[in-house]
């Protein structure tokens, strides 16, 4: 019996070890994070471009240019995703094509991030002839962010009771009205999370935008959908591997990777709140 | 009019969906389109089983067996690291913490996961690489152990989070019955629940394995980029993800260096594509819901 | 009515796409060598034209004659000169690369600091990185294992070091490949017994740089040709510059230009 307890106490230390292994280096990866960052941190390192052959100034170029590219990577694949949430949960005939369709979503979600990088660059860079551009940046980013809207956005459906869809068909409601009426609106603040998680997911990535939108220096802020941008993720790999400075830029670097870290943190956070306060609040 | 509108809807809707399958379509043609070409002129058993990776050279060989084993070889070594703290603390969450504790967990466990690899990139490179030299003497910190390490940590959170969501979805009455049985609580856990929750668990180290091998910016910025046969733990790789990421500029467009790329890209798209198959449909079961 | 304010809003946006295309700046793309150079006189050159904007892109030397070819770019950077097979391509598609030097680079062989080996020949040095001398007793230097390393077999440096130093031969297996040229000088500098190779722009005070058949890599020997691992940078354009474009390169090739060069660890053209 002794024996026993013993094992017990061990097991729960080993479990409760685990879990406390994590977190130290966690704490110095953020610790590292914001002490490194914080430093160079500044309004002006904001709101300024790079300067003195990147080793000075700041990075405003990068910073719009990745909020353009999540926005339009956002705006293209949310009404695709909704759409085909919608046609999932509602019309899905035939069940073969819902079948095939689940595999293709499950498929695109699992795919590694430098093949969408590829694909835009072959597809919309080089066939379509976009260029390096955020148009393409944002259609490759919209792939990469598709099938994480779909599965929100379903997910999202899914939770509606079924009461409420047949109240509002037997009322004499059309399936449109129904959706557009009815399960839209009251699953819309789920399917807004999924988005806003998309958009975390997105504005993080470096490897698809790299072939495909990403440009290491431009003082001016695009003027077009046809321009190529800086953006905060591939300015930090830039300034890494591509810099011949790197006693000034390192810290550049950890600068960028703090906003970044900060904005992308803070959107998740700002989803996942959303999400848990709806589920509290849920009377049905 | 009505009745127009409807139809109209249901076709957006259904075009919407053909959209999304035609795009993995467009993907799979797209990566064997140009990929497949290299093996006219580089035979595949070449490609997959030896491991001359010259690829810029006069005489250029593509032997891709380093930059697979490469591949394999952080990948592993992150699930070394990820799955005794992914699953011990989603053990730890699921039955031995308080309900507080519990609540809280999910949440962070999110963030964690939604952190750029590219911002753990520059932590390895700037932080945990020299660190890594200087302790153990090597000539170099980018290398397959500092790649591990943070390969691994990233992945903490899609391990943790899966599994913990399998353990969770244990019933109540297994616990129940085996403590009143007379099992103490960790004799419980590893003899009745962890069993049941069995295949979400290995499920999710499946996810994990998906991810770690596709991850490109860790893995390019801590590898270290040789193209070798590895014969330590510290030392340098080249993996399929990084090679595609660093070379693809000094290609020309449809030469056999560009199409032996896409190639790896097609090895890639295959690793991933049938542990997510086997994932999905075996362990998960989510398939054909 | 809902649907028909949108999908006009729709078709003006289409329409409008086209106007919204339109460019008004001068882009170069291509190699990472000359990167911190088109970047750095970029800069310099938007000061003195604020009218004009340029945006420096890497990549690597193929993305660059990729771009030129589909008349996507206004200039290539090139760390080496195209390629016969990449000419042929742009003339095919009515593209006529026409090159411009812009800076010289030397690769320049370091070893340790502490190490008394202070010349080597070409032909030492293809020994040494295919494996057949492998200590540095046989290089007139003390009984100390050598530690080759070199720069992974894609990068640009490593395909003009093949070139000019191997001559085409193959880098042996126990070579360790780093992916930049900063990677090789920290990793040479706390060696002992390393042999590695980066631009001249990369050289710390750290690290030993070896004459090469007698030869010691500085402005005047990279300029007169006697130093054998030398390379011109170019920029290519589709025909011959012309207004712009021809302005800028004309600033990188002037006084102001080359001064900017030399500041980024690059060598002037004179």
């Amino acid at each position: 019996m002794n024996r026993r307890k013993t094992w017990n106490a061990l097991g729960t230390g080993i479990l409760s070890a685990t879990l406390l292994a994590t977190f130290p280096f966690l704490l110095i990866f953020l610790a590292q994070m914001f002490y490194k960052g914080f430093a160079v941190l500044s309004p002006e390192f904001l709101l300024s471009a790079p300067r003195e052959a990147m080793t000075a100034g700041g990075i405003f170029p990068a910073l719009i240019g990745t909020f353009l590219l999540t926005a339009l990577s956002i705006l293209i694949a949310l009404p695709l995703g909704i759409l085909t949430a919608i046609w999932m949960n509602n019309y899905g005939k035939p069940v073969w094509l819902i079948r095939i369709l689940r595999i293709a979503i499950n498929t695109l979600a699992g795919t590694p991030s430098i093949i969408f990088g590829l694909f835009g660059m072959a597809a919309f860079v080089n066939i379509m002839g976009l260029d390096v551009s955020l148009l393409a940046g944002g259609l490759t980013l919209a792939i990469l962010a598709l099938p994480v809207i779909i599965n929100n956005t379903e997910e999202a459906l899914r939770t509606v009771p079924a009461d409420f869809r047949d109240a509002s068909l037997a009322l004499g409601a059309t399936t449109r009205q129904t959706i557009s009426r009815v399960l839209l609106p009251t699953a819309l603040p789920n399917i807004l999370t999924g988005a806003i998680i998309s958009v975390g997911r997105v504005a993080g990535e470096t490897a698809p935008i790299m072939f495909t939108a990403a440009t290491f220096y431009s003082r001016r802020l695009p003027g077009s959908l046809s321009d190529e941008v800086m953006a905060l993720p591939y300015h930090i790999y830039a300034l890494m591997t591509e810099g011949t400075h790197p006693d000034e830029q390192v810290p550049i670097a950890y600068g960028t990777a703090l906003v970044l870290l900060l904005l992308v943190l803070l959107v998740s956070a700002v989803a996942i709140f959303i999400r848990y306060s709806i589920r509290r609040k849920r009377q049905w | 009019m009505n009745s127009f509108k409807e139809r109209l809807f249901k076709a957006a809707a259904y075009t919407a969906s053909l959209f999304t399958i035609a795009v993995l379509l467009s993907i799979i043609a797209g990566l064997f389109g140009e990929g497949l070409p290299l093996f006219k002129s580089f035979s595949p058993g070449k490609f997959l089983f030896t491991n001359d990776w010259y690829p810029t050279h006069a005489e250029p060989s593509f032997g891709a067996l380093t930059l697979i084993i490469g591949s394999l070889a952080v990948t592993l070594g992150a699930l070394v690291i990820a799955i005794p703290l992914g699953l011990g603390s989603a053990i730890f969450i699921s039955e031995l913490a308080g309900s507080r504790m519990k609540e809280a967990a999910k949440p962070v466990i999110e963030l964690l996961a939604g952190i750029p690899s590219v911002v753990y990139g520059l932590f390895g490179m700037a932080f945990l690489a020299p660190l890594i030299r200087q302790w153990f003497k090597l000539d170099t910190g980018l290398n397959i152990f500092t790649t591990s390490i943070i390969l691994g940590v990233m992945i903490v959170p899609i391990i943790c989070s899966m599994s913990e969501d399998a353990l969770s979805s244990v019933p109540k009455s297994i616990r129940e019955a085996s403590l009143a049985l007379g099992a103490t609580r960790v004799e419980s856990i590893f003899r009745a629940v962890i069993p049941a929750a069995k295949s979400g668990i290995i499920g999710s180290i499946l996810l994990g394995f998906g991810r770690a091998v596709g991850e490109t910016m860790v893995v390019l910025m801590l590898a270290g980029g040789a193209a070798k046969m590895p014969t330590s733990i510290f030392s340098s790789a080249r993996p399929l993800t990084s090679t595609i990421a660093a070379e693809m500029g000094e290609t020309v467009m449809g030469d056999l260096h560009y199409q032996s790329l896409f190639a790896l890209a097609i090895l890639l798209f295959l690793l991933t594509f049938v542990t997510n198959l086997v994932t999905e449909l075996v362990f998960l079961r989510r398939g054909n819901q | 009515m809902q649907h028909k304010v949108v999908i006009f809003v729709l078709a003006l946006i289409l329409a409008a796409l086209p106007v919204l295309a339109k460019k008004t700046q001068i882009t170069c793309s291509g190699s990472t060598t000359v990167l911190p150079i088109a970047q750095a006189t970029a800069e310099a050159f938007m000061d003195a034209n604020p009218n004009i904007n340029i945006s420096v892109r890497g990549g690597g030397s193929g993305v660059g004659v990729a771009a030129l070819q589909n008349g996507t770019v206004q200039i290539a950077n090139s760390s080496r000169p195209m390629k016969a097979k990449e000419v042929t391509q742009a003339k095919s598609k009515g593209v006529n690369p026409t090159p411009y030097a812009i800076a010289l680079d030397g690769i320049a062989m370091v070893a340790h600091d502490s190490n008394p080996v202070s010349n080597l020949t070409i032909a030492q040095i293809k020994s040494i990185y295919t494996g057949k001398i492998k200590n540095w007793k046989d290089l007139g230097g003390p009984n100390l294992p050598i530690v080759v390393i070199s720069r992974d077999v894609a990068s640009g440096t490593f395909e003009v070091f093949n070139e000019k130093a191997l001559g085409g031969a193959k880098v042996g297996a126990s070579a360790q490949l780093l992916a930049s040229n900063n990677a090789i000088v920290t990793t040479v500098a706390d060696t002992p017994g390393a042999i590695g190779y980066a631009g001249l722009g990369y050289l710390s005070s750290e690290v030993k740089i070896l004459n090469v058949n007698g030869i010691t890599p500085s402005d005047k020997t990279v300029k007169d040709g006697t130093y054998p691992l030398a390379r011109k940078l170019y920029m290519y354009t589709n025909g011959k510059a012309a207004g712009d474009v021809n302005k800028f390169i004309a600033f990188i090739q002037s006084a102001a230009g080359q001064k900017i060069v030399k500041e980024q660890g690059f060598i002037t053209l004179k």
